[in-house]
C-alpha cells in the first residue's frame, strides 16, 4: 500500500504549526495506523529529520493515551476503536490522509500531534473520587447493589479519558467525559454521599479549563471508542439540577 | 469534599442550557396552542370567520392569556440572549479549528441551531408585523354579519350601530369596542403568493430547529433514560415534522382553494 499523509507539525506550544506532506510506501494493510507512523518515523530518523511526535502506550485500546484526528474523525474511521486499533486496511491504496491533533483550547498542543490533557486530571482532582471511608473490599461487597445500577456504573467506568469526546464536539466540550465520571460514582452507594459536591466541583473545573458547553449534538457518543452513552450527560444534568435546587 | 461556592444555575454553562431548555420547551407548548388557534381558519364560511375573530378577541383580552403572553415574550428574549452567550462561549473553546471536519455522528440541524434560530427570529419579526401589529395598531377592518351589521367585541350584533373610533354606538350609547376582522387580514395576506411562499418556506428551518431542539430540551433537563430515550428521539422527529407541516398547510389551502374556505 501507498498513502499520502498531511501531518500537522508544530515545534512547541508557541509555534503556529503547519501541515507537512509525506508519502509512505510499501505499507502492509495489516499494519496499525501507528505502526505506519512508526515506519515513517524510522525513515525520518534515518534521513536525519525530526520524527513526528504522537502519543501512544498500550496499543491495545485500553490505556487512553493515543489519539489522532484522522480525516476529521477522532481515532479515525473505525467505530468504537482507539487510534491504535485502526488498521491500514481501512484506507484505500493511494489515499490522502489528513492527520491532526485533538483541537481544544483546554488541550494545548505540546508538539506535533501530542496535546496536554492534564485538564482532565484536574477535573478528576476536583471531585472524581470518594473521600469518605467506605471500608475494605469485603465491606463494599456487603452492600447489595441492583444489577442494573451496577451495570450502568460499570458502563460509565469504561471511559478511558482519551479526550475523543472533546475532539469530536463542535464546542470542544468535556461533558461526556465529566458525565461518565459523575455517573460511574452516582450509581453506587459509596458515591452518593458526596454526589452534590462532586457534580458542582467537576463541572466548575470543566469550565475553568476552558472547555465549551454541551449542545447535545451527539458527536461525542458516536466517536467515543468505549461507547459512553449520552444518557450519562442526561444524568449529569439531572445531578447538577438536584445539587443546585437542594443545597 | 468541599463544595465550590458561587457555581450554580445562573453562572454555569449547564445552568444557562437549562434555561434554554425550559424556555424552548415552553415555546414548543406555545406552538401547539398557536397551531390549534390557527386551524380555526379552516372552518369554512361565515361561521369560521366569526369563530376566528372571537378567538382573536379572547386571546387579546382574557387576563390569564395576557399574563401567559408576557411569559412568552420573556421566554423568547431569554432563549435568544442565552443562545448568544452560549454560542460565544462555545466558539471560544476551540480557537484553532480542524482542517478537515467530518461532522460524523451529529445532525446538520444540531450543529446549526443558531443559524436556524436566526431564520426563525427573522420570520417572527415579519410575522408580527403582518398580523400582530396590524391587529393591535394598524388599519384592521371591522367584522360584519352577512347582512352588514357590526358586532361588538363581546359578540353582540347591533343592526343600527354607528362606528366611531373603533367603538359602536347604538341610540347614542357606547356599546363597547367593535369586533375586528382579523380573519380578513389573514385572508388578504394569504392571497398573495410571496407571503404564502415566505410562510411555507419559513416552516423548514422551524422544523429542523424543533427536531433537534425538542429532544435536546429533555436531555438538558435530565429527562432521558432507558426506554424513553428511544421514544424521545421519535417523538421529537414527529413533533418537528407535524407541527410545521400543519402550520404550512393553512396558507397553502387559503391560497389555492380560497372559494372553499372563505
Amino acid at each position: 500500500m501507498k498513502v499520502f499523509l498531511k501531518v500537522w507539525r508544530q515545534k512547541n506550544s508557541e509555534d503556529s504549526g503547519r501541515f507537512v506532506d509525506y508519502t509512505v510506501e510499501d505499507i502492509s494493510p495489516d499494519m496499525s495506523f501507528l505502526e505506519m507512523l512508526d515506519v515513517l518515523n524510522n525513515r525520518l530518523i534515518r534521513e536525519g529529520q525530526e520524527p513526528i511526535a504522537f502519543d501512544h502506550d498500550c496499543r491495545e485500546g485500553i490505556c487512553g493515551t493515543c489519539g489522532l484526528v484522522i480525516n476529521g474523525r477522532p481515532h479515525g474511521p473505525v467505530h468504537r476503536a482507539t487510534t491504535c486499533q485502526v488498521h491500514m486496511r481501512h484506507f484505500r491504496d493511494g489515499e490522502t490522509i489528513v492527520v491532526e491533533p485533538w483541537r481544544a483550547n483546554a488541550f494545548p498542543v505540546i508538539k506535533d500531534l501530542v496535546v496536554d490533557r492534564s485538564a482532565f486530571d484536574r477535573i478528576i482532582q476536583a471531585g472524581g473520587y470518594v473521600s469518605v471511608n467506605t471500608g475494605q473490599a469485603p465491606d463494599g461487597n456487603a452492600i447489595p447493589i441492583q444489577k442494573e445500577e451496577a451495570s450502568k456504573a460499570f458502563d460509565a467506568a469504561t471511559c478511558i479519558g482519551c479526550g475523543a469526546c472533546v475532539a469530536a464536539c463542535k464546542n470542544a466540550s468535556a461533558m461526556l467525559f465529566v458525565s461518565a465520571k459523575v455517573a460511574h460514582l452516582a450509581h453506587l452507594p459509596q458515591g452518593r454521599i458526596e454526589a452534590k459536591e462532586r457534580v458542582i466541583n467537576m463541572l466548575s473545573q470543566m469550565e475553568e479549563e476552558g472547555f465549551g458547553g454541551c449542545t447535545n449534538t451527539g458527536a461525542c457518543e458516536a466517536e467515543c471508542p468505549k461507547g459512553i452513552s449520552l444518557e450519562n450527560i442526561a444524568l449529569l444534568n439531572r445531578e447538577f439540577l438536584k445539587a443546585c435546587l437542594t443545597s | 469534599m468541599e463544595k465550590r461556592a458561587h457555581y450554580g444555575l445562573i453562572r454555569s454553562l449547564v445552568g444557562k442550557k437549562i434555561f434554554m431548555a425550559l424556555t424552548g420547551l415552553f415555546l414548543c407548548l406555545f406552538l401547539v396552542a398557536h397551531l390549534s388557534g390557527n386551524l380555526q381558519l379552516l372552518i369554512p364560511g361565515y361561521k369560521g370567520r366569526l369563530q376566528f375573530n372571537n378567538y382573536a378577541v379572547f386571546m387579546t383580552t382574557f387576563p390569564l392569556v395576557k399574563m401567559v403572553s408576557y411569559v412568552l415574550y420573556v421566554s423568547i428574549v431569554i432563549h435568544v440572549l442565552d443562545a448568544l452567550v452560549l454560542t460565544w462561549r462555545n466558539r471560544k473553546a476551540r480557537k484553532v479549528d480542524y482542517a478537515v471536519k467530518s461532522g460524523y455522528g451529529s445532525s446538520l440541524a444540531s450543529r446549526n441551531m443558531g443559524v436556524l434560530g436566526t431564520l426563525i427570529l427573522v420570520f417572527l419579526v415579519v410575522h408580527l408585523a403582518n398580523f400582530w401589529y396590524v391587529y393591535k395598531f394598524g388599519q384592521t377592518p371591522y367584522m360584519t354579519t352577512p347582512e352588514g351589521h357590526y358586532i361588538t367585541a363581546k359578540g353582540e350584533v347591533l343592526p343600527d350601530a354607528e362606528l366611531r373610533d373603533g367603538h359602536l354606538f347604538a341610540g347614542g350609547l357606547d356599546k363597547g369596542p367593535a369586533m375586528k376582522d382579523l380573519y380578513e387580514v389573514v385572508r388578504q395576506a394569504f392571497s398573495e403568493f410571496w407571503i404564502v411562499a415566505l410562510y411555507v418556506l419559513s416552516m423548514v428551518p422551524l422544523g429542523f430547529h424543533l427536531v433537534h431542539g425538542f429532544q435536546s430540551g429533555f436531555q438538558t433537563l435530565g429527562l432521558r433514560s432507558g426506554r424513553w430515550a428511544g421514544l424521545l428521539q421519535k417523538t421529537s422527529l414527529a413533533f418537528g415534522i407535524i407541527i410545521p407541516a400543519l402550520f404550512a398547510v393553512i396558507p397553502l389551502l387559503l391560497f389555492f382553494l380560497p372559494e372553499k374556505f372563505n
